[in-house]
């Protein structure tokens, strides 16, 4: 195998392994997240605007881990620096 | 296929480049200004004349101010102006995905970055104006000297942050329907979509409170805390 096959294969598996376990904890969190807003939110129907604001915010916190997974994955496939080099020489 | 807006590049002179992102910025930025700048050349005091633009408008401000009550409530209106914008901007140029043709100027890091670094400015500047210059730096030392370091990292990688979630959600958005387009076209990119512009309008919402938040932090001094434990 010469360099730019590893590099593309390498690339591939780790985007989409970087992609796939990324998401699982986010996902798992998230889940936790509206889970325990949702219980409060049927105990306490006033404050549902008050916990509604708070886990978006928590959510974008938690969501930015899965982003930036996905960045990294798609700039592992669209603009690999490595590919590139390979590329160009 | 282009992932940001950054590499369509429309004139160009020696170095500097015209690209997409600055364009439809400045579109967006003339719709906002002509838009308010129409609505209130006659702004009307009395209730029974008033025109609709200016009463959503003023629904929109209102939304806005309460808000940004309910996260700093000694807060005043001088957030207002800064907060506000970044949700008009970024609102407005994330529902504009659905006139066709149009590149979200927030689909590219550029953008957002500029948008996080005004934050990120915005933080200590109104820190400084609430409590002081030697105060406010003086919270980077609490509890000990030793958290200097780890102060200014959680600010630096909140800021970054912020730039890449916006980015990556836009740009996910964009990226999804272009390659649901080409696998199965006419009605599943129509839902994308739609969900694109609930998560566009989500994302406005989330920066602006997240500004929010982090200015809210800076500008609570170590006397209101000890003031809200002690009364």
């Amino acid at each position: 195998m010469d360099s730019m096959t590893v590099i593309g294969i390498s690339s591939i598996a780790a985007a989409a392994v970087c992609m796939g376990i990324g998401s699982i904890g986010p996902a798992l969190g998230e889940a936790r997240a509206i889970q325990q807003a949702l219980s409060s939110m049927a105990q306490q129907p006033d404050e549902a605007g008050t916990i509604s604001r708070t886990l978006f915010i928590g959510l974008a916190m938690i969501e930015s881990i899965a982003i930036y997974c996905f960045v990294i994955s798609i700039i592992l496939i669209y603009a690999n620096p490595f590919w590139n080099h390979v590329v160009a020489k | 296929m282009h992932i940001t807006p950054d590499h369509t590049i429309y004139w160009q002179w020696h170095f500097v480049h015209l690209n997409a992102t600055i364009v439809y910025t400045w579109i967006v930025m003339l719709l906002l200004t002509g838009v308010s700048w129409l609505v209130t050349r006659h702004v009307e005091k009395s209730e029974l004349r008033r025109s609709r633009w200016q009463n959503a408008l003023e629904v929109i401000v209102e939304q806005i101010r309460r808000q940004i009550r309910e996260v700093c409530p000694q807060g005043s209106d001088i957030y207002l102006p800064f907060v506000g914008t970044l949700f008009l901007f970024i609102a407005t140029s994330n529902l504009l995905e659905v006139v066709p043709g149009w590149h979200a100027p927030t689909g590219s890091l550029s953008t957002t970055s500029a948008l996080a670094i005004c934050v990120g400015v915005a933080v200590p500047v109104f820190g400084i104006l609430r409590q002081g210059f030697v105060e406010y730096f003086h919270g980077y030392l609490r509890p000990s000297f030793i958290m200097l370091p780890f102060h200014l990292l959680s600010e630096t990688s909140r800021n970054l942050a912020l730039a890449v979630r916006l980015f990556g959600n836009i740009m996910s958005g964009s990226l999804i329907v272009a390659i649901l387009l080409a696998v199965a076209p006419l009605f599943f990119p129509l839902l994308m979509q739609a969900l694109g512009l609930l998560i566009g309008l989500i994302q406005a919402y989330i920066f602006a409170v997240l500004a929010m938040v982090y200015i809210a932090a800076a500008v609570q001094s170590q006397h209101d805390v000890e003031g809200a434990l002690h009364g």
